[in-house]
């Protein structure tokens, strides 16, 4: 697989995001949907492949920068928002985008989820929920609804779900949508329009199991996803009212659209003479001495 | 001039203002060019609970807050019962008259009495007479150790005049002056006296001079979560942050921080973080994700007493073993721990060169000791712009046609490392074992033979690191009867334990390591050869160094003096333990701690 970075002519197309590298998912699982629609709104920013930086955790869904042609980082399960953060604030000329499961991202990354979110970093946060952990074989998820057998659940599943859409709603999330990965059209205008918001912009995608959970695949999905319509997106409590739907009213789409509050990056002022990276380094004797002055 | 050795020491409860004390009087020190080093003893409480502060004041460099007390400051009456004991023959016990129904009983001593309620009497505002005790008590102790009022009051104006304005000034100048003079009508001045020093020096703790020299060494990215003792790390650079352009967050949690280092660093600013053992402990995983991503960072760990939240805020050599183990399997990284205040300023850039050149985590083994600890030092000394090596780094397009592999195999284990927004670069770092462009081994290859290699890979930059590591410091003569070995911050007092010995007529010399891991073999043994009846001197229980030192090299040491009751070592603990050692009944000494605060 390795070898020279392919030349480009002009701005990339979609198929130049794509990787070296063919997905080593089940045929029919949903994150193919999630990882063609990424595909198509990277190559609709315009940017080459270079100015992209793709993180992830660890899972099945966290394969994919492997999977897609930019700067990649496949790091610690359910860290991958932390390094991103990092990564975002060193450079933030780069467009980040984290993907992830529901294991990786609402389980062992929680923590992470809901302070990544207060702190309004401008990342893109691309969420596979299937509800399940599929990399260690099929058991119960955050996400995973009450009653449902799984390997760590054989008598059904006690605990209540959580609601990522809704939390993040609440959590200060600026940019809050769900997709569906069979609507492919949709989901890559909702990754392309959350690269574009100045802020944390999070999608939670329906992407479902095709192994683990082969009774809830794209046909159950389909009945019950809607488009979400009608909607004032600049509406909090709106965005609730649709976020906490679930079932047959299930709402696909753009929950939450926040333009009012400044990200991270903006409202840093040792951001504004440049990305991190490129500011110069070190001390300078004035700077020294002003410091020094201070200790005397 | 003669020698000047003075400790004076502070007692009271947190939020009498002893800190501010201790800071004005070693400001005062720094402009009489005099050295300083200050302990302080104190407890996890915000108020309430009870403080002691020592501070050694030499004419020369000390690294130690010394064995004796000449003058105790008693900012309360707990203070006087506590400490009264603790003054030497012939020195002073310095306190409020209005604390006390009788004077302690005490005759080899000059009990100083201070009528505080007399002297603040025209201070209406009743909070601010109670705070500004601290600041009476200190004019006093200045005038009977000879220092000017005058240093006193300029570092009062600078320091409150824009913050608290005039009458907060003028109500500290009126006490200063009542105790200054009191003292001059009453009490018998110190033989010893403040005489001022060529260069004025200036006053800084471990904590900020590690921030310091991180600064200095360039880094670009500092986040924390607070965790005591090494919460000053945070603090100096959040204050230092928008003068000096340095990204600084509090984040969510040690997991969060050492992360979002990773993060930063790999997109290529020097970046670093601060914690203790117990949030180290939750960076571990994250430490080996450094490695295999080969990713440069730098983690400080300032130990407090362990297992688990252990002593917040007492002192110990305890997680070496931690660092050595931190994160499973095998993987290059670098362990160093500072043997002085200053030495923590000049380890930053000497630990992030190696790391940038390597690849791979740096940890800084600190303590509560060293990095809570005070001195004063010469400005001139500090290197602000130390050499930056960043190692084999890439950050433009290069017009080569060869493939560039991340993780390439070289005969050095270095592969170049190319900054994500670099064209003709992209790649992606994995935390799970990859081949020489990133594919992941596990899921792709599952390859025997490409395992092999990229682990020998990696492994070949532990002979790079360890060829530029000095070895340890040997100090003394070289025929001595014994030879102290010692690791990180017990230098100074150490090396203060070897004095006394060797003026108490038993010869003495010193090792002491600063490097800590990797280890070569044999230039270990080349100075280890040297030693004769060596002790092992550390501040934990199952002698941590010595059984490294063991495993590394097969050394055995034939005495050992361990501490861990939470207070540093003090010089006669180490000369006590090795004289008892020397007669060859024990091959463990463990010193009992005379001050309890």
């Amino acid at each position: 697989m390795a070898k020279k970075e392919r030349p480009i002519k002009g701005a990339p197309t979609a198929k130049d995001f794509k990787g070296d590298v063919n997905p080593d998912w089940c045929a029919g699982c949903g994150d193919f949907g999630v990882l063609s629609a990424l595909q198509i709104a990277y190559a609709k920013t315009g940017n080459g492949i270079h100015d992209h930086l793709t993180v992830s955790g660890i899972g099945c869904s966290s394969n994919l920068p492997g999977f897609i042609n930019t700067y990649g980082m496949h790091t610690l399960h359910g860290r991958s928002l932390a390094v991103a953060t990092g990564a975002k604030l060193g450079n933030h000329e780069l467009n980040v985008v984290v993907t992830g499961g529901d294991g990786d991202g609402y389980g062992i990354g929680g923590n992470h989820f809901i302070h990544t979110m207060r702190k309004n970093i401008d990342l893109l946060y691309i969420v596979m929920n299937n509800e399940t952990y599929g990399l260690t074989i099929g058991q119960a998820s955050p996400t995973t609804v009450v009653g449902e057998s799984t390997k760590s659940t054989p008598f059904g599943n006690l605990e209540t779900p959580l609601n990522p859409v809704a939390m993040a709603i609440v959590a200060g999330a600026t940019y809050v949508a769900r997709g569906f990965s069979a609507e492919r059209t949709q989901l890559a205008e909702l990754m392309y329009e959350g690269m574009q918001h100045k802020g944390f912009s999070f999608i939670d995608v329906i992407s479902p199991c095709v192994t683990w959970k082969d009774d809830e695949i794209f046909d159950f999905w389909k009945e019950r996803v809607n488009f979400l319509e009608n909607h004032d997106t600049s509406d909090k409590t709106a965005a609730l009212e649709q976020a906490v739907k679930t079932g047959h009213d299930t709402q696909i789409g753009l929950f939450y659209h926040d333009t009012s509050r400044l990200s991270l990056d903006q409202s840093e002022p040792v951001l504004e003479t440049g990305p991190m990276v490129h500011q110069t380094a070190g001390v300078t004797p004035e700077q020294a001495s002003a410091i020094i002055q201070r200790m005397m | 001039m003669a020698k000047y050795d003075f400790v004076v020491a502070v007692g009271g409860a947190p939020g009498q203002g002893i800190e501010t004390l201790g800071k004005s009087l070693g400001q005062i020190c720094a402009r009489y060019g005099l050295y300083v080093y200050t302990y302080s003893a104190y407890q996890s409480l915000i108020r309430g609970g009870h403080t002691f502060l020592t501070i050694r004041i030499s004419s020369e460099p000390v690294e130690n807050h010394g064995d004796e007390i000449d003058l105790i400051i008693a900012l309360d009456r707990d203070s006087i019962e506590k400490h009264v004991p603790h003054v030497k023959p012939g020195g002073a016990l310095i306190y409020n008259i209005d604390d006390v129904k009788q004077e302690p009983e005490r005759d080899d001593i000059q009990l100083c009495g201070i009528p505080y309620k007399k002297f603040s009497s025209g201070i209406e505002d009743r909070k601010l007479q109670k705070t500004i005790l601290n600041t009476c008590l200190l004019a006093t102790a200045m005038n009977m150790v000879g220092a000017d009022l005058k240093v006193l009051e300029e570092i009062i104006i600078s320091a409150l005049l824009k913050r608290k304005g005039q009458e907060v000034v003028d109500a500290n100048i009126t006490v200063a002056t009542a105790g200054y003079e009191h003292a001059a009508e009453h009490f018998t001045g110190f033989d010893a006296q403040f005489e001022k020093q060529e260069p004025p020096l200036a006053f800084v703790d471990g904590n900020s001079a590690m921030a310091m020299g991180g600064a200095a060494a360039g880094v670009k990215f500092y986040c924390a979560y607070p965790m005591s003792p090494s919460t000053g790390v945070l603090h100096w650079m959040a204050a230092n942050a928008r003068n000096l352009n340095i990204m600084v967050r509090q984040c969510e949690d040690e997991i969060s921080v050492i992360n979002m280092v990773i993060g930063a660093a790999h997109v290529g600013c020097r970046a670093m973080c601060a914690t203790s053992g117990g949030g180290f402990a939750l960076m571990s995983e994250a430490i080996g994700s450094a490695a295999m991503m080969e990713i440069p960072i730098v983690v400080i760990n300032v130990q407090r007493g362990g297992p688990s939240t252990g002593l917040p805020t007492k002192t110990e050599q305890g997680d070496l073993w931690q660092l050595l183990g931190a994160s499973q399997g095998d993987f290059p990284k670098i362990i160093v721990a500072p043997t002085s205040i200053m030495d923590g300023f000049h380890t930053m850039p000497e630990i992030f060169n190696l790391v940038d050149k390597f690849q791979c985590p740096g940890m800084v083994l600190s303590d509560l000791t060293l990095s809570m600890g005070f001195t004063t030092f010469d400005p001139e000394t500090l290197n602000w712009q130390p050499e930056i090596d960043r190692g084999e780094y890439i950050t433009e397009l290069d017009q080569t046609d060869e493939e560039y592999l991340r993780y390439k195999i070289t005969d050095s284990g270095v592969s170049p490392r190319a900054i994500p927004g670099t064209p003709g670069h992209v790649h992606v770092v994995a935390t799970d074992d990859h081949d020489e462009d990133g594919g992941l081994i596990s899921d792709e290859f599952t390859n025997p033979h490409k395992r092999r290699d990229i682990m020998e890979k990696r492994q070949r930059k532990m002979e790079g690191i360890v060829k530029l590591l000095p070895p340890p410091t040997f100090e003394g003569p070289e025929d001595a009867e014994i030879t102290l070995i010692g690791w990180g911050s017990t230098k100074g007092v150490i090396n203060e334990a070897v004095q006394l010995l060797n003026d108490a007529g038993t010869t003495a010399n010193q090792i002491h390591f600063k490097w800590l891991y990797p280890i070569d073999e044999d230039t270990i043994n080349a100075v280890l050869e040297k030693a004769t009846n060596p002790i092992i001197v550390e501040c934990n229980y199952t002698g941590q160094f010595a059984r490294f030192l063991r495993s590394e090299t097969g050394f055995k040491a034939d005495g050992h003096i361990r501490k861990y009751d939470g207070e540093p070592f003090m010089p006669h603990h180490i000369a006590d333990g090795a004289r008892e050692l020397l007669k060859g009944k024990t091959d463990l000494y463990v010193p009992y701690q005379e001050i309890v605060v």
